[in-house]
């Protein structure tokens, strides 16, 4: 059978994205291909950190920040979810970095998924969880400037 | 493309195609009409009966069409327990069944039925002691799937029949994802119905085969006219059925010789996977699988990502089962089988089929090394 057009010569896959794939959208696809702010702060260069879910019932995102003068100078994220987690906490990452505190505590879910040009219904509750990790830094860091004890993970 | 989602459909064979076409332009006459042109139609549709018939090892009057393998499996489960209500209202069925099986077992619950649902063992199999210590008096039917749609594990149907025909008691086996894949033919699992469908097999979609042994006890569901010997009626999707007649004749026929080929590239495709790739796990390994199906869980990412990041590269791979992609929730059957929830939402299906090659593994595990590679990067979950 000849179902398929199959190159004779197929070389290492790389990620030639050409039109709508699953249900999300190029941009959604973007972030989740090539997502902003992925990786770990050290605590010498962090000094607010969100930690939400729970990756033995579901998703789960970790998310640091490095406040300077009231403004969100870095930020960063790692995620175990599905696409949609991934991009929408890539979104999140990509809209708060140089925000103030104030900015970035009126960043919505709705805000996320608006920059995202939509995202499925059904995969609307994993955009919850990046604005909660970032709020959850943001209540870390703010703990830290009041009591200076330190590390206190929100949750 | 590569698609290595074969579980979910499969392309239909052109042999199968060509049998149909005549009967979608120029003889598309109602087999029930009393001219010669119905009887054009109803020729075609007793004809692939007793082809298949000779295809799946029964007798012609066993075989009942349906519009679906969900409906098969509708049928099967409601019209025997209907036919057999005032003998009893006990069912058993297990915890890994298709939804076709599992959701329509829940709803006979919702109207009085009994139903125990079998736990299955970490290799994914249906203990028979367990079995035999579920039946009781007033026990009308058992139904366990012959191979699962995720795993592609293969219940002992055969032992699971001479328990349940010593007892008395009618089987039902989903045979859906092992029709056409095994060399038995599904007339001879010992079962009293068995359900399989065209589009798992190269035939058309819409079309799929409810077989019940004579003197079965069994009510239609959907009610009308008489066909189908009574038990379902509708007008015959005459096309569809010459089409399935084809691709079943196909499917068995080749059936020990793809089935041996298919092994050796499912066998090529774990292999590699284990050997490249770091804390994997083939789900339902060390049990008998259809040869095309593989189960990969690959530990601290999502199923799904993966699916999307293969997808983006071109190939088609799968979470679980097509019907449940929009459903969160971890794989029932996983879950069953003593998966924790972490490995149940970091699993993959791979399954193989007539078109896939060598040049296609090799091109997915390469694919697959970069995803899960760059995923755990993302992976907020430690990996060491």
């Amino acid at each position: 059978m000849h179902m398929f057009n199959r190159s004779k010569s197929q070389k290492k896959p790389k990620p030639a994205y050409a039109g709508p794939v699953l249900y999300y959208n190029d941009l959604v696809i973007d972030h989740f291909s090539n997502p902003r702010n992925v990786g770990e702060m050290p605590d010498d260069e962090s000094n607010g950190f969100g930690l939400v879910g729970d990756p033995s019932c579901g998703d789960q995102m970790k998310l640091w920040i490095k406040v300077e003068s009231g403004r969100i100078d870095k930020v960063a994220f790692k995620s175990f979810g599905c696409p949609g987690a991934i991009a929408t906490s890539s979104m999140l990452t990509a809209l708060v970095e140089r925000k103030t505190i104030e900015e970035a505590l009126c960043v919505t879910d709705d805000d996320v998924i608006e920059a995202l040009g939509g995202i499925p219904e059904k995969k609307k509750h994993c955009s919850l969880l990046g604005v909660k990790a970032l709020r959850a830094a943001i209540a870390d860091w703010q703990s830290r400037q009041t009591d200076d004890k330190g590390k206190s993970a929100g949750s | 493309m590569i698609y290595l989602d074969h579980n979910a459909t499969t392309p239909l064979h052109p042999r199968a195609l060509a049998a149909m076409l005549p009967y979608l332009r120029e003889r598309w006459g109602n087999p029930s009409s009393p001219h010669r042109f119905g009887n054009e139609a109803k020729a075609a549709v007793e004809n692939a009966r007793e082809s298949i018939a000779g295809s799946i090892h029964c007798k012609p009057n066993e075989i009942v069409f349906c519009s679906s393998g969900t409906e098969a499996d509708n049928l099967a489960l409601r019209g025997v327990a209907r036919a057999l209500r005032s003998r009893g209202n006990h069912i058993v069925t297990t915890a890994i069944e298709h939804h076709a099986v599992l959701n329509t077992s829940k709803t006979l619950e919702s109207e009085g039925y009994r139903v125990t649902y079998l736990p299955v063992n970490r290799d994914g199999i249906v203990q028979l002691d367990a079995l035999e210590a579920s039946l009781e008096s007033d026990t009308i039917l058992v139904t366990i799937m012959h191979a699962n749609n995720e795993t592609g594990v293969v219940q002992p149907i055969e032992e699971i029949a001479a328990l349940t025909s010593r007892q008395g008691v009618v089987l039902h086996t989903d045979a859906v994802q092992s029709a056409g894949k095994l060399p038995q033919r599904p007339g001879e699992l010992g079962a009293d119905l068995v359900s399989f469908s065209g589009h798992k097999l190269y035939g058309p979609k819409g079309i799929a085969v409810l077989y019940v042994r004579e003197d079965t006890p069994i009510s239609p569901v959907i009610t009308g006219g008489e066909h189908e010997h009574g038990l379902r009626a509708g007008t015959e999707n005459v096309a569809a059925i010459v089409g399935l007649a084809e691709a079943a004749t196909i499917a068995f026929e080749m059936s020990e010789t793809e089935g041996q080929r298919l092994r050796a590239l499912r066998d090529r495709l774990e292999r590699q996977v284990v050997s490249s790739i770091e804390r994997v796990k083939i789900n339902g390994a060390r049990a008998e699988r259809v040869p095309n199906t593989s189960n990969v869980s690959f530990y601290g990412i999502d199923g799904e990502s993966i699916v999307l990041a293969l997808d983006v590269c071109g190939i088609c791979v799968s979470t679980g089962s097509a019907c449940s992609t929009e459903n969160p929730e971890p794989s029932h059957v996983l879950i069953a089988m003593g998966l924790d929830a972490q490995e149940a939402q970091g699993s993959i299906r791979m399954s193989l089929g007539r078109e896939t090659r060598e040049q296609d593994i090799d091109f997915t595990v390469s694919a697959l090394v970069d995803t899960v590679e760059r995923l755990r990067r993302i992976s907020s979950v430690r990996n060491e």
